[in-house]
């Protein structure tokens, strides 16, 4: 029995070993925690070192992939600050509080989130700007009150006209269009189908529209109602899709069917779902706002707050590096613009 | 204990010392105290070696972070002992959120009452799969997949994408705040009375006894008195009202009642009561080392996030230290058998008459 002993406290230690060798592998190195940390002291007076750290929605997602590595990095290399990107693997509501509190504790500057949840994070975030860390939201927003800024992709106006816009060209400006959208009591997806009738009804007498159609974000819904829009609607000349899962089903529908290139196909997408059919001739190009300028005006915010340089009250302006000069708006929102249009000859730039 | 007493009338002071082993061994040679052990040495590890790690946030934090995880860990373990599972307690927590918000900001009920009818909701919900398992005979794998879905369905169908996020502050405040000026969150108190309770059922009272009978052998149990049916139907009905009560803590904590709260950690919840050292085979397993298991996985978790590392590589650690804490169960079993037959004949030649001559004693 006594051996048997030795044996299993040996077996203990093997185990313990592994697990701590196991901890400190996963550790990159100590130098850069210990220096991470930036002592929560120290007044956000010089910016050179500060930290930003970026909490997308969740990791492993291509577009916070081209928001946070591509932009906010970008953007933090230039001011010589340090970038940081940690967060949940799901986005779950409340998945991302440990990291803010994690933040909280290591004293970061400056946050710039993605929330899951308007509400969930807030106590969290709270405790945090408490503690003096400079919080911006982007892409999607918290409650007004636990944050500094609100980095805003593009208005719904610019984004309505922008589709218009692009529709009218495709289509010469007369026949008749259609509007395949996401689910029927989808808030945004509303808004902007009410400002594209309103902008149709203003400035395109000649176009009219048939009809809108609710694919659900879903897939095949949205692959059936374009195939039905089609058959109901033999004159149809265009289709809106401001939705990416409905655009990606239509021109996979386009693709296939007699009506390729007779029927333009515009709306909201991702250049990587979108490439084959721009490249093929079934769309000529679609609209987005581009994510990598979203999380660079996002960080050159969060070191505009952390220099002092402006407070985030209406009216502050402040220069994001090549994009340019900003100015805050009402309730701390600061717009980026109007969305970007991909085609051929630009969408071979862009990876998200 | 060296001498052997055979023949004693009272079986309380039979002793064997064949193969009962000193004190001292039964109590630290257990995966409970390996992992008490282990978290010991992180934390020790962390307050030195991580910055920040050593500051009285981190516990708060913990306490924050894995007081529902906590809270469910306690009944899932006597599931579990019994040899079955629960796979929708955190579908029960949706629920939960989801009905503190209904009836608080639509029917207009008190936070308190809203709470404790989610927990009557809870309850319902414990006795369908307890009933599904005890009454009518289902695996409990197959049944709480099925309820986990159809929880989690009706949490999201009652509310479906939106939120309710008007709690008074008053209530919002108190799922945060600190006891007094320590460093740790009030829920602490809740968890500390749950585990008192939940030790004295399973440690110090008969039910506890049957717990580990029908997990060891349930059809024993039921012939040595056990009600085997009641048991497991009182505990899925305890593990759903404490799931229940888990998701008003979170709904209050993060002021939003939201369908989808607290998804996919039905799995954390058993991860972490694996880690501390029970089988899911059933029959064996004991409170502290579910704590520690907890609280283990909360200070890698919260460590390592310090260290800026990804969450990937967090669950690739706690992964691995799972899959060796199960794993050491069945080497140490190997192990010992190997000794026991090293040890030779000898032993089992004693043993064997001890055997016979406590079953002679023993009319």
């Amino acid at each position: 029995m006594k051996f048997s002993t030795r044996r299993l406290s040996a077996l203990a230690a093997v185990a313990v070993t592994a697990t701590l060798s196991l901890t400190a592998c996963g550790s990159s190195d100590n130098n850069s925690a210990s220096g991470g940390g930036n002592s929560s002291g120290g007044s956000g007076g010089s910016a050179s070192g500060t930290t930003v750290t970026f909490i997308p929605k969740n990791l492993g997602n291509p577009y916070f992939d081209a928001s946070d590595k591509d932009g906010g990095q970008k953007a933090v290399n230039e001011f010589k600050g340090k970038y940081q990107e940690v967060g949940p693997d799901t986005a779950t509501p409340d998945g991302q509080v440990s990291f803010i509190n994690t933040a909280a504790q290591q004293g970061v500057k400056a946050l710039v989130i993605s929330a899951d949840d308007p509400k969930a994070p807030c106590s969290a975030i709270k405790q945090a700007m408490s503690a003096g860390t400079k919080v911006v939201t982007f892409d999607s927003d918290t409650s007004a009150d636990c944050r500094d800024l609100y980095i805003s992709q593009a208005s719904a106006e610019g984004i309505a006209k922008t589709q218009v816009d692009q529709i009218a060209q495709q289509i010469g400006d007369s026949g008749e269009i259609a509007i395949l959208s996401a689910a029927a009591n989808a808030t945004n997806q509303n808004a902007w189908i009410d400002l594209m009738k309103k902008d149709l009804a203003a400035d395109h007498p000649n176009i009219k529209l048939d009809g809108v159609v609710y694919g659900n974000d879903d897939d095949q819904t949205s692959f059936d109602k374009t195939a039905a829009l089609l058959q109901d609607h033999p004159n149809l000349k265009g289709i809106i899709s401001p939705t990416t899962v409905g655009i990606a089903a239509a021109a996979r529908y386009l693709d296939t069917s007699s009506a390729k290139g007779k029927v333009a196909l515009t709306g909201l997408g991702t250049p990587n779902q979108m490439r084959k059919y721009v490249k093929d001739g079934t769309v000529t190009s679609f609209a987005l706002w581009n994510p990598s300028d979203l999380g660079y005006l996002a960080a050159y915010a969060a070191k505009a707050l952390v220099d002092g340089t402006i407070t985030g009250k209406q009216g502050d302006t402040f220069t994001a590096g090549t994009l340019g000069k900003y100015t805050v708006g009402a309730d701390g929102t600061v717009l980026l613009g109007d969305p970007t249009v991909f085609d051929k000859s630009n969408i071979d730039k862009f990876n998200f | 204990m060296t001498s052997a007493t055979v023949g004693d009338t009272a079986p309380t002071t039979r002793t064997y010392p064949a193969y009962s082993r000193p004190l001292w061994r039964r109590v630290l040679l257990t995966r409970e105290f390996a992992i008490i052990a282990l978290l010991v040495l992180v934390f020790a590890w962390a307050a030195g070696n991580v910055a920040n790690f050593n500051s009285p946030l981190t516990i708060y934090f913990l306490g924050l972070d894995n007081a529902e995880i906590m809270l469910i860990a306690l009944p899932m373990a006597l599931v579990i002992i019994t040899g079955e599972i629960d796979l929708s307690v955190a579908s029960v927590v949706g629920l939960s959120s989801v009905m503190v918000g209904i009836l608080h900001q639509d029917a207009g009920l008190s936070i308190p009452l809203a709470g404790l009818i989610a927990i009557l909701v809870g309850v319902v919900a414990g006795a369908l799969n307890g009933f599904l398992v005890a009454y009518v005979g289902l695996p409990s794998l197959a049944v709480t997949i099925g309820t986990q879905a159809l929880f989690r369905g009706l949490a999201v169908g009652l509310l479906g994408t939106t939120a309710k996020t008007d709690f008074p502050t008053k209530w919002t405040n108190l799922a945060q705040q600190h006891i007094g000026n320590t460093r740790y969150p009030v829920i602490v108190i809740p968890i500390l009375v749950l585990l008192v309770i939940f030790v004295w059922l399973l440690h110090f009272s008969s039910f506890g006894r049957g717990v580990f009978e029908i997990g060891l052998n349930d059809e024993a149990a039921h012939f040595s008195g056990v009600n085997v049916a009641r048991t497991k139907f009182i505990l899925f009905i305890l593990t759903a009202a404490v799931s229940a009560a888990a998701g008003i803590y979170i709904t209050l904590r993060t002021g939003n009642a939201r369908g989808d709260n607290a998804t996919g950690d039905e799995l954390k919840v058993i991860a972490a009561v694996l880690l501390g050292g029970v089988s899911i085979f059933g029959g064996r397993g004991a409170l502290h080392g579910v704590v520690a298991g907890v609280l283990l996985i909360g200070v890698i978790q919260s460590a390592m996030r310090l260290e800026n590392q990804t969450v990937n590589v967090i669950n690739i650690v706690i992964g691995a230290l799972l899959v060796l804490s199960v794993m050491s169960t069945s080497v140490l079993a190997w192990l010992s058998k190997q000794s026991a037959r090293r040890t030779g004949l000898g032993t089992l030649r004693r043993r064997q008459a001890v055997a016979s001559s406590s079953s002679t004693t023993e009319r």
